[in-house]
């Protein structure tokens, strides 16, 4: 039998939550910045999209850098919310959840985005003159429409933020217990001398919930494109 | 008792270099708003949806007013109470028919009586398809359903644009029928972009000629068509009279068809339609030639007593001379008879048209407004 240890069920239960508070700040986020990119046009817009799509080809170790320069607590930010809030994201599993999040967010918008811009513009006027205000037309059209591209890239987010490892361990570090999650933990057992087979167990582990998380999403997602043809 | 015009528009609009202005009365039944594609039709229409803004002026429905530039008045698409036929249809994907129909429901100030529901699907044909998604319709069925849906949502004023232009002509053939039954059984306004002056003979009262984005003349279907100074404008189809008749009687010997129309009579091959019938119909002005003497002894069937109210020269060869024989009648003949039967405003000839002459595709049920005129 396949018994968890507690050290896993720890990193395990850590990367869950890190995982979905990155989720939870990433889908209104990713849905607004990608309407913006997809509905408007304004000046700088190109720069815009280049700002939230540098986490893509950024090496993580930068981010997580950038994050630990303006949100440590003697940072410009990170100092201020203190200060104000007694908010911290310095060492603790919140600070590798933003981290998570600002990874995952460009897959997110690439996602919806382009399902955005596939929404035929003529479905929306329709229900326009048919009664609907713009927040209905939103929540009755637009949203049923682009729910399949929303699925995709809430999954691929999901899987980067459980992946996430640069950023994290640069601008948290690895904290059993706090911010250790799955990757921290395997790399860990990496680096001690008897650790071949904790860390066979966690990619194990790993690859169990990312298949969980790819069957999941192809099946909703079937069920949806069916809706819609 | 007098009222102000229903529909009352008086818009312009710039738009790159291209300058749009409409000034624009109708009543009730139905209007068509033909041109060319580009003359802004789509436009217009949009701009009274509330889907597009006009730069100035003011578009005022049944009495309320929906734009007005100067007190700075626009009222948002969806509190016009304004349907809309798009000419793709646009019904969404992921709502079954019934769920199309019933989209706009909960917008309805009084709720929506299900005998209204059962009525609208009946007069479209539509209880068949109820449960079934939009893609699986054809494009036909589609339109169906997209005009059900935009009357269930009470318009006020049904705008149509080119609703069967997409369409192959069995498609259009399906349609077209139920576009009449809307135009003659229900109340609603209905206002018809088409470039297509078949279907505005068929369907129209009154039209509105647009151009470059102006508003060339409007006014009755049957006035505007023998216009000759409009000819540019209805395009390049071939000239010719719109006559709205009655069918009097069958004659089962011959196989032809009585129609009456002002104090006349015309023959044509028997059309399938009961007596009474009151139909609109074209007679192209190649179909009708002229003799200064009473014909007798011809095959021609078909004889009116006519006054020649205006020549047109508009070829080397050819003239078009309009006649009144109680309503207008065009006839196209050769400048060179123009001459030698010595033509002239006033003088009297005699018309003739061949029974096997009438332009069938513009047979239609005309629309009880215009019958009762005649």
């Amino acid at each position: 039998m396949f018994l968890l240890t507690p050290f896993e069920i720890e990193a395990i239960k850590l990367s869950l939550k890190v995982s979905t508070l990155a989720l939870l700040g990433c889908l209104p986020l990713g849905l607004l910045v990608a309407w913006i990119l997809a509905r408007y046009d304004f000046y700088g817009k190109s720069l815009f999209s280049c700002i939230i799509h540098l986490p893509l080809v950024l090496p993580p170790v930068v981010i997580g850098y950038l994050l630990l320069v303006l949100f440590g607590k003697q940072g410009v930010i990170g100092n201020w919310l203190w200060e104000n809030f007694e908010i911290t994201f310095a060492f603790n599993w919140k600070g590798a959840a933003v981290a998570a999040g600002i990874m995952a967010l460009p897959l997110m918008v690439r996602s919806i985005r382009l399902s955005l811009e596939q929404v035929n513009v003529g479905l929306e006027q329709a229900a326009r003159t048919l009664g609907a205000s713009p927040k209905w037309v939103f929540m009755t059209v637009t949203l049923p429409l682009i729910l399949p591209g929303i699925l995709t890239g809430t999954i691929l987010a999901f899987a980067r933020s459980l992946g996430e490892f640069g950023a994290t361990i640069t601008f948290v570090s690895n904290i059993p217990g706090e911010t250790q999650t799955l990757p921290l933990a395997l790399y860990s057992l990496t680096q001690a001398p008897d650790g071949d087979t904790g860390a066979t167990r966690l990619v194990v582990i790993s690859i169990l919930i990312a298949l969980a998380a790819l069957i999941t999403s192809e099946t909703l997602s079937r069920r949806i494109s069916n809706r819609l043809k | 008792m007098p009222k102000n015009p229903l529909i009352n528009i008086d818009i312009q609009r710039k738009k790159g270099n291209f300058n749009f202005s409409a000034q624009i009365q109708t009543n009730g039944g139905l209007t068509a708003f033909f041109g060319r594609s580009g003359s802004g039709k789509t436009s217009l229409i949009n701009m009274i949806a509330g889907l597009d803004t006009p730069d100035e002026g003011m578009i005022i429905i049944d009495d309320q007013v929906l734009f007005d530039s100067k007190h700075k008045i626009n009222i948002a698409p969806e509190q016009r109470k304004i349907g809309y036929i798009f000419q793709d249809g646009r019904l969404f994907p992921h709502l079954n028919v019934r769920s199309n129909l019933l989209y706009a429901r909960r917008f309805l100030s009084v709720p929506l009586k299900h005998e209204k529901f059962v009525a609208i699907v009946d007069l479209l044909g539509l209880e068949q398809m109820l449960d079934r998604r939009p893609t699986t319709l054809s494009g036909g069925e589609q339109q169906r359903v997209a005009i059900g849906r935009a009357l269930l949502a009470d318009p006020r004023l049904l705008l149509m644009d080119e609703p069967l232009a997409s369409l192959d002509s069995a498609r259009k053939a399906e349609v077209l029928p139920f576009i009449e039954n809307l135009r003659d059984q229900l109340k609603t306004p209905i206002l018809y972009v088409s470039h297509a002056i078949d279907e505005v003979i068929r369907l129209a009262d009154t039209m509105v000629l647009l151009d470059k984005g102006n508003t060339i003349a409007q006014g009755e279907v049957e006035d505007l068509m023998s216009r000759l100074d409009l000819r540019p404008f209805t395009g390049r189809y071939e000239a010719g009279a719109i006559l709205s008749v009655n069918i009097t009687a069958h004659d089962s010997k011959y196989g032809l068809t009585e129609l009456s129309f002002t104090g006349h009579k015309l023959l044509i091959p028997h059309i399938n339609f009961p007596i009474g019938s009151h139909l609109r119909m074209r007679i192209l002005a190649r179909d009708v030639s002229l003799s200064k003497l009473k014909p007798t002894k011809t095959s021609i069937l078909n004889v009116f007593d006519a006054v020649i109210t205006e020549i047109s020269h508009d070829s080397v060869s050819q003239c078009e001379v309009i006649l009144d024989i109680g309503t207008p009648l065009i006839a196209r003949i050769t400048y060179k008879s123009v001459i030698d039967l010595d033509l002239k405003v006033g003088s009297k000839v005699f018309a003739q048209v061949k029974a096997a002459a009438i332009d069938r595709r513009t047979l239609g049920l005309g629309s009880t407004r215009i019958s009762s005129i005649i």
